[in-house]
């Protein structure tokens, strides 16, 4: 994943944001069935699923300023555990479900539930993530031009 | 001018109730899901998501099918749901060249790094049409091969080490935004851009076409063209920290155009820039083409009076909504103005009448 902002090589923070990204790209199906029936821990909404956009940025030329391409759907939510840890989500598309599920799992990997929540829902996520893009990545490869110059036939 | 009329409501609603009946058309045969459109007809939701200007898959086929395959309709469904969102931010600007390419070609080096990669293209196809899809046929399984790891790097990237390619430098600057202010000239090229990416395809398509003819030629090379998807990363202020708050489908075309260079400048290749949201090639080499036409000025290239280098004819014609707008209220009731219109001609009639009966009657 890349690392553009500065997270002060703070290494929480950094792997804070790497299961938020996750969480963030991953289909809604698949959050929601890894995290099946499990009771939700006590909690409170600080902010229930909301919908909104955002403005997708790119840059002129590749490297240049920024130019406003678009915007993209997004849901944000914020949850609060009774014993302390506050959990964000925004992510992709309009699932207002898929986003408490990811403030949930976000709020739960600041507590000592994060080990098996790792495991259960966020490795599986990464995992299938990981395989859908090496499918992609190995039939963009098949079509790569192998170029060879023809016998000219002149000896 | 408008006037409320009253009546029509039962033929509305009638009207209404048939284009319900018609979108579905015959019941005998089975109805399209929104996700049969997203998946099948990829290539028209990318369409509207670019136009529409909201990237979202599932919503450009729900607008797809509620427009019976009208895609300038479903473009105006998106745009008028996209204003009912909050909008909670701006990205980070996506970078491309981080892609995961899926397609990846460049028309002026052969053995660029990373290769030409052809994905999945219409290009080399015979366009015959193919029967076998009219009917439930076997698919073939695409081949595959080892992938590499590593990033493929722009092509510009080398052009730029030998310094014979102008750069483009990031100065920080906010770019202006035309869905949050009027599209006022002059406009920058950030404008210019956002204003081509949402533009009609067709519109910038036959822009661009104007320039291969003649019109303001720059004479385009595609450097490089690829296709693929980019992480898009959004400041979080309850965090403090950028996340990616998903992922896009970009077409991105990167032309590298004439310049014979200027008393300050040595002579170097200058650049036009597309990228559109989705896998839209055409447009997004349309879009290149038409911004480094627009480009005449800061170039100090000569205004040859082409509609490709006048912005305000681009910029104020581009967007399909606009337009389609415009042209289409001339169908809707105007009877006052055309019964005005009507009484002067009526008038103007009877008086040309009274002066030729005189003069008739002094000829006799």
């Amino acid at each position: 994943m890349s690392d553009r902002t500065a997270l002060n090589g703070d290494p929480k923070q950094a792997a804070r944001k790497a299961w938020m990204s996750l969480l963030a790209k991953a289909p809604e199906a698949q959050v929601l069935a890894l995290w099946g029936e499990r009771p939700a821990p006590d909690h409170q909404m600080l902010r229930t699923p909301e919908l909104g956009s955002t403005m997708v940025r790119g840059r002129i030329g590749a490297t240049g300023n920024a130019f406003n391409l678009g915007e993209m759907t997004i849901t944000r939510c914020s949850v609060q555990l009774s014993d302390g840890p506050i959990g964000h989500a925004y992510v992709q598309g309009r699932s207002k479900e898929k986003a408490r599920i990811a403030a949930l799992v976000d709020a739960m990997m600041q507590t000592d539930a994060a080990e098996s929540i790792h495991a259960e829902i966020l490795t599986p996520l990464a995992e299938a993530r990981a395989s859908a893009k090496a499918v992609r990545a190995a039939k963009a490869a098949a079509t790569k031009v192998d170029f060879f110059t023809m016998a000219r036939g002149e000896d | 001018m408008y006037v409320a009329v009253k009546g029509g409501e039962k033929a509305i609603d009638a009207a209404h109730a048939w284009l319900a009946e018609e979108r579905r058309g015959d019941t005998a045969i089975a109805e399209l899901s929104v996700a049969q459109i997203r998946e099948q007809l990829a290539l028209s939701v990318n369409r509207v998501m670019a136009e529409g200007s909201l990237y979202d898959p599932d919503l450009a086929a729900l607008a797809i099918k509620q427009a019976r395959g009208d895609l300038i309709e479903a473009v105006f469904l998106i745009r008028a749901y996209r204003t009912t969102l909050p909008r909670f931010g701006a990205t980070l600007p996506v970078e491309t060249a981080e892609m995961t390419c899926d397609r990846r070609v460049s028309a002026t080096f052969k053995d660029a790094p990373g290769g030409q990669v052809l994905g999945p293209t219409f290009d080399y196809t015979h366009r015959l049409l193919d029967f076998k899809l009219a009917a439930d046929g076997e698919l073939a399984k695409a081949p595959t091969r080892d992938a590499p790891q590593e990033a493929t790097p722009h092509i510009t990237t080398f052009l730029k080490q030998e310094g014979v390619i102008q750069t483009e430098v990031d100065t920080g600057e906010t770019p202006r935004d035309l869905t949050r202010e009027p599209l006022e000239l002059p406009a920058d090229r950030a404008l210019r851009l956002q204003a081509l990416t949402r533009g009609d395809e067709g519109f910038v398509l036959g822009m661009a076409y104007s320039t291969q003819r003649g019109y303001a030629r720059n004479h385009a090379f595609v450097g490089e063209l690829r296709i693929g998807t980019c992480a898009v990363e959004m400041e979080i202020p309850e965090l403090g920290f950028a996340i990616e708050v998903g992922e896009v489908e970009l077409t991105e075309c990167e032309t590298v155009n004439q310049f014979t260079g200027s008393k300050t400048e040595p002579p170097q290749f200058t650049r036009g820039y597309g990228l559109v949201f989705g896998q839209s090639e055409r447009k997004s080499i349309s879009m290149a083409l038409v911004d480094r036409a627009l480009r005449w000025e800061e170039l100090g290239e000569d205004n040859m009076g082409a509609p490709a280098q006048d912005v305000e004819f681009v910029l104020y014609h581009a967007d399909n909504i606009q337009a389609t707008g415009f042209l289409e209220h001339i169908k809707l009731p105007h009877y006052v103005d055309f019964q005005s219109e009507l009484e002067l001609v009526r008038k103007l009639r009877a008086e040309a009448e009274a002066n030729i009966a005189p003069q008739q009657e002094a000829a006799e």
